[in-house]
């Protein structure tokens, strides 16, 4: 090239130094984009990770088998196989004379009392009492039962009690750990499937609780929660969006709305205490006023979802209904309404999670309560699993620590489950145009 | 010119108005005989107070296709809308004059939009199908009107409507698949068919072949010169050429105005007006 021809000012040094400045500030951002991807990534996994580490074993319990005899002079000493009688019996004595027997060299008062602090003293006792119970037959005769053993020992046999620390340092005695290696040795103490602790309710022993109650009680609060925000937050929705005139009024019903959506949950919890409790005097606890809680918390977002559906409708569609002579009101709910229905659904499901994990409401209006039993309607006192989580976590003995996760990831597993169908349902409803 | 003060109805007339009458009587015997559909009178359309059409006065008449024609935004497809009433769905638009559909006032208090659109049918800009079946797509319109009391009578709505498109063929054994699957000239096609099918008077046709290739506008230019002969049709086009094919009478519309409304050849081959001229020259627009 001859040093007359014309270079254009782009394919100078300096615009090609441009040129690798432009590039180099680009590749920064996208640097800066995956390093933040990242970061989120590592935390996510570090709560699954931290989370499942300290919950799985929870999932697991060390069970003692062993053979009980049922004297007919303790427990029925006049033989008349009263209910009455079976029912306050001295079933504790049978599972001490077991334990005693398994041991026979153990004679002292405080070694017999070391002896039955390996089993679950209620668990174990209540177990027999309630098989005598349902089987009067039973007594007299020698069975072998499979009882927990006590949170202590569970702890220690799944390795949450250092062996190695010094004696009084421990919950477990050195004794009692050479009980409990002789009886892991001899195949009568094995680990199993805890399925007490998803059958189960709250107990204040930790090898006995389950977490029942609180998914049942959660049901229910999370249904009445559903029937009342998802109708009445639907319809507000389309009457807004829709229907109603556009001036100050409605302008100031909108600004509301958003602004509800943004209340701290536990001014829900204190509105259903001061209006649900103690105006119209519903109960407390029950999963009746706690759903309604939190339908009231989910409305607003369920409102803003289903408008904003409602709004990313093409207009063209609805224009092609009224072009036909559709009335209004027809090309919304043949039209707009159903292809709005994914978008509806998503919000709703995604309204319901949220409100699934909801606590401090609940604490307000007293789902907060101890519960032993499954509510069997939503007028009864019940828990919620969120609370039941923070009941446990506020509890002292190292056994509610993985039980505690293992709550959680109940919890995160119902609530993935929950954003999962939302997902699907939304793939499947989508009509795209 | 005692029409400058009052229209034939005694409307006074606006202060803004052109002072142009276009009147049937004085274009070709053509006109003369066709019966006229929509006689507008003084139409002016607002959208939130600024005034998008300024005063038009035009006979549309019975049969035949009538083109709108203009540059952008001088106020065809806002015509277009004031004859079924579709400026109503605009918030803060307001129509303003008078349109009688044979001789009577679509405007009126006694008409009901939701009828009138039954009569006079529109087919948009981009194809709009429902995200529905094809059926489904043209058994709308009749079965919200109960057109069709009995499952029979509907899958014959359909059947004529889909012919009458010229979809039939090209459909009759996919009519369970969506409507949205098909090309755009066949959306387009099936648009018209969904329109056909509530027996209107009248199609408006709001740029519909702005979307489509040659081919597929030659189609439906095909089909409209069919669809002619049992409606009357007003289209919007953006094509002179189109408009020049397929109209019979072509309205020239300039910033909100109308400049000039005459048989299609007369405007194409001899345009009173200079404006007129200089668009259909290519010099303005």
């Amino acid at each position: 090239m001859s040093a007359k021809t014309k270079t254009s000012i782009h394919q100078t040094d300096q615009a090609l130094g441009r040129l690798a400045k432009r590039k180099a500030k680009e590749n920064r951002f996208r640097y800066a984009g995956i390093a933040a991807v990242v970061i989120a990534m590592a935390m996510l996994g570090w709560l699954v990770v931290s989370l499942v580490g300290t919950g799985y074993t929870a999932f697991f319990q060390h069970y003692l088998t062993i053979t009980v005899t049922l004297n007919e002079s303790d427990l029925d000493p006049h033989g008349a196989r009263n209910a009455d009688q079976l029912r306050k019996a001295n079933y504790r004595k049978v599972i001490q004379q077991a334990l005693y027997s398994r041991f026979p060299d153990v004679t002292d008062r405080r070694g017999k009392r070391s002896l039955f602090q390996v089993v679950s003293a209620s668990g174990a006792t209540n177990q027999v009492r309630q098989m005598v119970y349902q089987d009067p037959d039973l007594v007299g005769r020698e069975i072998t039962i499979t009882v927990p053993t006590s949170d202590d020992v569970d702890q220690l046999l799944k390795g949450h009690i250092d062996r190695n620390a010094p004696e009084d340092l421990r919950k477990v005695s050195n004794q009692q750990i050479e009980w409990v290696d002789q009886l892991v040795a001899s195949g009568e103490l094995t680990s199993n499937f805890n399925w007490r602790f998803l059958t189960a309710t709250d107990s204040r022993d930790p090898e006995l609780a389950g977490i029942a109650g609180a998914v049942v009680g959660s049901a229910m609060a999370l249904g009445v929660a559903f029937l009342l925000s998802v109708p009445v937050g639907v319809g507000a929705a389309v009457y807004l969006e829709e229907f109603a005139p556009k001036n100050r009024l409605t302008d100031f019903i909108e600004i509301n709305i958003n602004n509800l959506a943004a209340v701290p949950s536990i001014v829900f919890g204190l509105l259903g205490l001061a209006v649900f409790l103690n105006f119209f005097g519903l109960p407390r606890s029950a999963p009746l006023v706690g759903g309604m809680v939190l339908g009231l918390m989910t409305l607003p977002t369920i409102i803003i979802a289903t408008r904003s559906a409602l709004r990313a409708v093409s207009p063209s569609i609805v224009d092609g209904a009224l072009s036909l002579g559709a009335s209004h009101t027809q090309a919304v709910f043949h039209h707009k309404v159903p292809l709005a229905a994914s978008g509806i659904l998503t919000g709703s499901i995604i309204g319901m999670a949220q409100a699934l994990g909801e606590t401090a409401p609940l604490l307000m209006i007293g789902m907060v309560a101890f519960v032993t039993e499954i509510p069997t309607s939503i007028m009864e006192p019940a828990s919620a699993l969120p609370v039941q989580i923070f009941l446990w976590s506020d509890s002292a003995e190292r056994a509610w620590a993985e039980r505690t996760s293992a709550a959680i990831i109940v919890l995160l597993v119902v609530l993935l489950s929950m954003n999962a169908i939302a997902i699907f349902l939304r793939s499947r409803l989508e009509r795209r145009w | 010119m005692s029409a400058l003060k009052t229209n034939h109805l005694g409307h006074p007339r606006s202060m803004f108005d052109t002072g142009k009458v276009i009147d049937m009587k004085a274009t070709t015997s053509e006109a003369n005989t066709a019966r006229v559909k929509f006689k507008c009178r003084n139409v002016e359309v607002f959208y939130s107070g600024k005034r998008a059409l300024h005063g038009v006065n035009m006979d549309v008449p019975d049969s035949g296709v009538t083109a709108l024609i203009g540059p952008s935004g001088c106020g065809k497809s806002t015509f277009l809308r004031v004859f079924n009433r579709m400026n109503d769905t605009i918030p803060n638009a307001r129509v303003a004059g008078q349109i009688l559909m044979d001789g009577q006032d679509i405007y009126g208090r006694d008409v009901d939009p939701v009828l009138l659109r039954a009569r006079v049918g529109m087919v948009f800009q981009k194809p709009n199908p429902f995200p529905k079946s094809i059926f489904d797509n043209v058994a709308y319109g009749p079965r919200i009107h109960g057109l069709a009391p009995r499952k029979n009578d509907l899958d014959n709505i359909v059947e004529k409507s889909l012919m009458r498109a010229g979809l039939w063929n090209e459909v009759k054994d996919r009519l369970k698949e969506p409507g949205t699957g098909l090309s755009g000239g066949q959306q387009q096609r099936l648009v018209i068919a969904r329109a056909i099918a509530v027996s209107p008077e009248v199609i408006l046709m709001d740029e519909p072949a702005s979307a489509l290739d040659p081919i597929a506008t030659a189609k439906l230019e095909e089909l409209i010169d069919e669809l002619k002969e049992k409606y009357c049709i007003l289209i919007v086009t953006h094509s002179m050429a189109q408009a020049a094919r397929v109209s019979q009478k072509t309205a020239f519309f300039h910033l909100g105005d109308l400049v000039e409304y005459d048989d299609t050849q007369a405007i194409f081959t001899n345009p009173k007006d200079q404006r007129t001229q200089d668009y259909i020259t290519g010099r303005t627009g």
